[in-house]
């Protein structure tokens, strides 16, 4: 091949840079011009000031790390085990993982709602604090295929079988194995699964709207119809946001067990241990 | 809405298993493991198999309780078969566009002989954008392609271009495809890459020892080989963009009457006037995402044989 500059490659990725960054540029304008004639981060600062805001997504990060934690305790036990002890289930329990990608949050919602309303045997959208765990559990379901990838990925990264001999000759039971010898060694993945349902979750509208909670995704969709320029400033700290948790959630995806658990220190030591 | 996951998801199948068989046990004690398993089988079995179950289950009933098809036969009414009309034109417009742009794209990236630093800034910068999607996507395009959108501002003041007079609208079907456009080109680039890359330079080098032109090895080797995956690449946009709601919820205030918006009126406020046909509806949509997904899975088989 000569090696002559590549013209058409260059191009298309200028046009295909240009599709992605336009619209970023334009909405990070858009969001400076509220006060009339200068630009300024006037809709910031409104956002920011609003106690509506500080609320919705208090509420949201709680419902998302409580997310994070159930989804942590369903899969990391059941991916351990499969892998131990009963890998014949695998395809059942990969089959259920995927699941949530087939069935859309609508119709799972459906679901809950008329499954677990006034008239079943769970009235769990009777109370306040039942339709909040129903949004949860809403949340685990739909990071469900991500985190048992992830924890699962990050098992294969590891010996579990030698790791479980080793703890239950020293007389570790199996509860100790899992929480103090498994959980440790699977941290990373564990933390990068958790970025990835953040996002998700952080900002869902359908499951939450639907179940009438005051989360930030409803909360988003009513600025939009309220206002001008605070959807803007909003739309570039979601953005921002995605980009923070899709960074973290790649450092701790490639870190390897055993390095330290700030994945941008480690290249440092790395070097250093072998110069 | 199908986020990027981990890119070390599609190799999950060739990773080594660290568990070696079972060990001999007594039988007693094998049938006891699968206890293990219960908490997750029950969390799936309540919050997944049965509220998808009570909704199979309601579309093959008629509101007074009698099990008929004549609920599923109803979707074929003109409103609903209308709906699903345009929700499949506006997947699969969008995924096909999504699928060819995104495979030329990822072809200059990958094979066109850029430097390896544009690759990485398209690589990190596509997994953001195809999680960005929802609320804050709709925002963002109204601030650029909406009425008063930079965009179309500067190409009305500064070109003499105006493209709403020119019968362009963000919250029509071609605006809507271009919104969706912003998740579905970076997907499909993330999802090409692997197969990309898989294609090996000694195929390559044959076919030009053997005098074939450029074209011709695109045309009659690298495309034959991408076909199942870019075809499962197509499939798994669609479904991704049949599913998505909140986006066009935000932009249109939910006045394009797709599919997943007229369920979610259905459930707000039963819109429909037949409870059981919201459960026609929703087992529609069950049936297209999971024929779509099936063909994808069948699909990346055959692409993995080529990537071994």
């Amino acid at each position: 091949m000569s090696r002559r500059f590549p013209i058409l490659s260059a191009l298309i990725a200028l046009i295909g840079a240009a599709f992605f960054i336009v619209p970023l540029i334009a909405t990070f304008n858009f969001s400076l011009r509220m006060k009339r004639g200068e630009l300024s981060f006037e809709a910031y600062r409104s956002v920011f000031d609003s106690d509506v805001f500080l609320g919705v997504l208090g509420f949201s990060a709680t419902a998302s790390l409580m997310a994070i934690l159930m989804g942590v305790l369903i899969v990391v036990p059941t991916a351990y085990w499969v892998r131990l002890r009963v890998p014949r289930a695998r395809p059942v329990i990969e089959f259920l993982s995927l699941m949530p990608l087939i069935i859309p949050p609508v119709v799972l919602v459906f679901g809950y709602v008329r499954l677990y309303g006034s008239s079943s045997i769970l009235p769990l959208t009777m109370t306040e604090a039942g339709t909040n765990v129903l949004l949860v559990i809403g949340y685990v379901v739909l990071s469900v295929p991500y985190m048992y990838r992830a924890v699962d990925n990050g098992m294969a990264a590891i010996d579990i079988a030698t790791l479980t001999e080793a703890a239950e000759s020293l007389g570790a039971s199996r509860l100790r194995t899992i929480v103090f010898v498994i959980f440790p060694n699977i941290r990373s993945a564990i933390m990068s699964g958790a970025f990835l349902t953040f996002s998700i979750s952080l900002g869902e509208f359908v499951i939450t709207s639907l179940l009438n909670r005051p989360a930030f995704g409803p909360y988003l969709v009513q600025m939009g119809q309220d206002f001008a320029y605070q959807p803007a400033a909003l739309a570039i700290m979601a953005f921002a946001f995605t980009w923070i948790c899709m960074v973290l959630m790649e450092a701790f995806a490639t870190r390897k067990p055993g390095q330290r658990l700030l994945p941008w220190r480690a290249p440092r030591s790395v070097t250093k241990a072998k110069s | 809405m199908i986020h990027t996951a981990p890119p070390s998801i599609s190799q999950s199948e060739t990773v080594p298993q660290a568990t070696p068989p079972t060990p001999p046990r007594k039988p007693a004690r094998r049938n006891v493991s699968w206890l293990g398993l219960v908490p997750f089988l029950g969390f799936a079995l309540l919050f997944l198999i049965l509220p998808v179950f009570y909704l199979v289950n309601g579309a093959f009933q008629t509101p007074d309780g009698r099990y008929s098809f004549e609920t599923m036969l109803s979707l074929s009414a003109p409103e609903i078969a209308g709906s699903y009309g345009l929700s499949l034109k506006l997947s699969f417009v969008s995924a096909a566009m999504g699928t060819v742009f995104g495979l030329i794209l990822g072809y200059a990236l990958l094979l066109g002989g850029l430097p390896s630093w544009v690759r990485r800034a398209f690589m990190t910068f596509s997994g953001v954008a195809s999680n960005f999607a929802g609320v804050p996507l709709a925002f963002a395009f109204i601030a650029t392609l909406g009425r008063l959108g930079l965009v179309t501002l500067v190409l009305r003041d500064v070109l003499g271009i105006n493209i709403y007079a020119a019968g362009f609208s963000l919250f029509s079907f071609w605006g809507l495809t271009l919104t969706y456009l912003y998740f579905q080109l970076p997907l499909m680039v993330l999802m090409i890459t692997p197969a990309l890359e898989g294609l090996r330079p000694e195929w390559r080098e044959a076919a030009e020892s053997l005098g074939a032109s450029r074209m011709q090895y695109v045309a009659r080797v690298a495309l034959p080989l991408l076909a199942p995956s870019v075809l499962g690449c197509f499939l798994l946009l669609f479904a991704n963009a049949f599913g998505t709601l909140a986006t066009i919820y935000a932009l249109t205030s939910a006045n394009y009457p797709v599919v997943p918006i007229v369920l979610f009126q259905q459930i707000r406020g039963n819109v429909l006037y037949n409870p059981n046909l919201g459960y026609a509806l929703a087992v529609g949509m069950i049936l297209i995402m999971g024929l779509s997904n099936t063909l994808y899975f069948i699909l990346r088989r055959r692409a993995e044989r080529w990537q071994k």
